[in-house]
């Protein structure tokens, strides 16, 4: 019996679902593995670290990249197949790791001391590599004269008509509402403590519950803002500028009322590469290195002595210019360890409602 | 099975003999063909059954505790309940607690116990940064000192409750209940009942679609069925077309038609039809547009393959015997393909069920579907006992579906192609 047209299709899909999961790569044994989040910021690190590391020290590094969780970190240590040696990791996952024992500690002498970098970035098991920031953006070609300068405006539908894109989930969301609410950025994580802050954040995201479009990936809010499905979305910063840069945006950031946060290298417990693995990271923490990452993305860095060198027209875009770093909150990674899964639910139910 | 037996020496092979020459034929072509299946069985196995099997298993089992704090969590069973539990419990506690911490497994366990109330976590790391080696007075002072929450039982019972080797807590939570201090089952409260509401919208979602696909994909296939080959086959071409595209490209696809400067209120606009752009997308109706285009080809393609087999001289027949078309066709033809919309509307079903990349990138926040929170409790929080309960039960609650149309419809009368 002939196949039916159908058949064949259904066999195309099968073949194109397994192709698509693709040829597995295993990375041979090499002298170092670092990880990273893909995309243009590693393109910015390949050229800035991997290469001149590769260069400077002789070794063989190859490059993978991840989407983030603790648990491939995990899998990875207790896998036993160790394959990465070096990976950046997000503030949570510094913490969870480091509790979990899953992270070599951090020679912070042979890094020049922890003097030399901002505080945020000196962990026992992890050295800051990058500060990024969320804020408020909109586009200003839409938005002529004066643009809305805090979450407060952010929240004024009247005198900013139009959609909000927020991320979906509490994160950074109860902080913003609760700075929109009058509150101090430095009293914001005394307040979620307790159970009446956490009322009165979901109480002020009540007043623009029909008015936001929830976005779920860091590409989704540029997209939003681009096609004028928003007025204003809260965003990455370095997503913010590379759209300006390369697709030439007029979207703003506002600084005030950001919340920023450190991404840091970590050495995988158990590496059979540790003194490569410090020596690299060493690498990227020298000021002459960090300072060029800006060139290619707007994040800031972490080696205090690298701010200086940073071209100042760069400077006023990243997180860590001391304008934009007064104005701005820490996140509170202590606090979303704890309070993660109880605030997704409510959060969760709150928007069923 | 009645064959004449024919051999060298035919009269000489008895009856038995015989029968014994067909049994072992017999049992050879039924090892071959065991053998045929064994490598598919065997995958299902691994693949399958494995896996399901393990996820239920995962949604109950509750290791944590034994394996940080083995001794306490043996010792603790035998406390009654009543006061605190003695003071060779607290002593073990104090001492695996201080030694979870310097081996830094203490996260484990502390993040079990936070599922039952959020604050154990900063309560344990608390402790076990300030307890010291030996007791001032009684571990019962001093662990009361250092937070009044150790000198209630309640703490100690969710430790108690944490130390069984497994759990009904996740269960319990996929369907909004929880235990209280006595270890009674009452319902979550109302800031955290969730789930039911989920589990009810993705049911819900998922039989929208499914009326959607089969009021749209009934016509698509009988016209289909109709047309002579060479134009059908090029037009289930366009039918299988999607197929070819990932569901990703064909989710963001379904953005830029419907987005508020899209194609679509663009041309709304251009005509005169409204004025202002419609919210087309980020809400249940993008929804609902977008997984009844990717799910249409399920539907349409078991219906046709039934159609394709009706003789069209019942049709005819019925016309002969006075029947109108509408009452030809209600009567004739329809019942005829019911096997057809049966295994199209399970398979649809089946798989809207399960949908999260499109509801997460085309709704809104409360247009998720359970996977969404499975993906959240897998990847984010990595909160496994949970995924899998929320995957047992929406299983469950799926097979409970499936055995009510079976009494329905029939099992039997499903023709998936």
């Amino acid at each position: 019996m002939r196949a039916k047209p159908w058949q064949i299709g259904m066999l195309t899909a099968v073949c194109g679902a397994l192709l698509a999961l693709g040829p597995v790569r295993s990375p041979a044994a090499a002298d170092l593995t670092v990880t990273s989040w893909g995309g243009s910021y590693q393109d910015a690190q390949r050229s800035i670290y991997f290469e001149p590391f590769k260069q400077a020290s002789g070794l063989d590094l190859i490059e993978d990249n991840w989407n983030g969780g603790v648990g491939a970190i995990r899998a990875k240590v207790e896998g036993g197949g160790q394959e990465w040696d070096v990976v950046q990791v997000e503030a949570e996952e510094l913490v969870l790791g480091c509790e979990e024992g899953l992270y070599e500690p951090i020679d912070w002498s042979a890094l020049g001391g922890k003097e030399k970098f901002i505080e945020a970035a000196v962990n026992d098991c992890g050295v800051g590599a990058i500060v990024w920031s969320t804020a408020v953006s909109y586009d200003a070609d839409k938005i002529p004269g004066d643009g809305p300068k805090s979450w407060a405006d952010f929240w004024d539908v009247t005198k900013f008509p139009g959609k909000r894109g927020l991320r979906r989930g509490p994160k950074y969301t109860l902080e913003f509402a609760l700075m929109a609410d009058g509150a101090k950025p430095s009293e914001v994580y005394d307040l979620l403590r307790t159970p009446a802050g956490v009322d009165r954040a979901f109480a002020k995201l009540d007043q623009i519950k029909d008015d936001v479009i929830w976005w779920e990936a860091g590409a989704q809010p540029i997209q939003l803002l681009g096609s004028g499905e928003v007025i204003m979305t809260s965003a990455y910063n370095g997503r913010i500028s590379a759209a300006n840069r390369e697709e030439k945006r007029n979207f703003k950031v506002v600084w005030p009322e950001s919340i920023y946060a450190v991404d840091s290298w970590v050495i995988l417990k158990n590496s059979p590469h540790k003194e490569s693995a410090l020596k690299f990271i060493e690498f990227a923490s020298r000021p002459e290195n960090q300072s060029k990452l800006p060139n290619s993305i707007a994040y800031g860095v972490t080696n205090k002595d690298a701010a200086g060198q940073i071209d100042k027209a760069l400077l006023q875009d990243l997180p860590t210019a001391p304008e934009n770093l007064e104005q701005s909150l820490q996140l509170d990674t202590e606090f979303w360890v704890e309070n993660t899964d109880a605030l997704t639910e409510r959060f969760a139910a709150w928007s069923a409602q | 099975m009645a064959a004449p037996a024919v051999g060298s020496g035919g009269a000489a092979l008895t009856g038995r003999s015989l029968q014994r020459q067909l049994q072992r034929s017999n049992r050879l072509r039924r090892l071959q063909a065991a053998a045929l299946v064994a490598p598919l069985l065997l995958y299902l196995l691994l693949f399958f059954l494995w896996p399901i099997a393990g996820m239920l298993w995962r949604s109950i089992d509750n290791p944590e505790l034994r394996q940080v704090m083995p001794q306490t969590a043996s010792l603790i069973q035998g406390w009654e309940g009543q006061d605190l539990p003695d003071e060779a419990v607290l002593a073990s506690f104090a001492a695996e607690l201080r030694q979870s911490y310097q081996d830094k497994t203490l996260a484990v366990a502390a993040k079990r116990l936070a599922y039952e109330s959020p604050g154990f976590r900063s309560l344990m790391f608390a402790a076990a940064r300030a307890l010291p080696e030996t007791p001032e007075g009684s571990w019962r002072a001093t662990l009361t000192g250092l937070d009044p929450k150790w000198g209630e039982p309640l703490t100690w019972a969710i430790i108690q409750r944490a130390a069984a080797p497994w759990t009904p807590i996740y269960l319990l939570a996929a369907i909004d209940h929880r235990l209280d201090a006595n270890g009674g089952i009452v319902a979550a409260p109302a800031d955290q009942a969730i789930y039911l509401g989920i589990f009810l919208r993705t049911f819900w979602i998922a039989l929208v679609v499914t009326v959607l696909c089969l009021l749209l994909g009934y016509p698509v296939a009988y016209q289909l069925a109709a047309l002579p080959p060479r134009q059908s086959n090029l037009l289930l071409i366009l039918v299988l077309l999607p197929f070819w595209t990932s569901l990703l490209v064909r989710t963001a696809a379904w953005v830029v038609l419907l987005q508020r400067e899209g194609v679509i209120n663009d041309l709304l606009i251009k005509l005169g039809l409204i004025g202002e752009p419609l919210q087309l997308v980020y809400n249940r109706f993008g929804v609902y547009v977008a997984m009844t285009h990717i799910l249409l080809p399920f539907m349409i393609l078991p219906l046709y393959s039934v159609m394709r087999g009706l003789p069209p001289h019942y049709m005819r027949a019925a016309a002969s015997l006075g029947a109108g078309p509408v009452r030809a066709f209600w009567r004739v033809y329809l019942p005829q393909t019911v096997p057809g919309i049966g295994a199209g509307c399970l398979l649809v079903f089946i798989l809207a069920i399960g949908y999260y990349i499109t509801p997460a990138l085309i709704g809104g926040a409360n247009d998720q579907m359970v996977s969404y929170f499975v993906a959240f409790f897998t990847n984010q929080t990595i909160n496994w006992g949970m995924a899998s309960a929320l995957g047992a039960v929406l299983l469950l609650a799926t097979l409970l579906l499936f055995a009510l149309y079976a009494r329905l419809v029939g099992i039997d009368r499903l023709k998936l192609g």
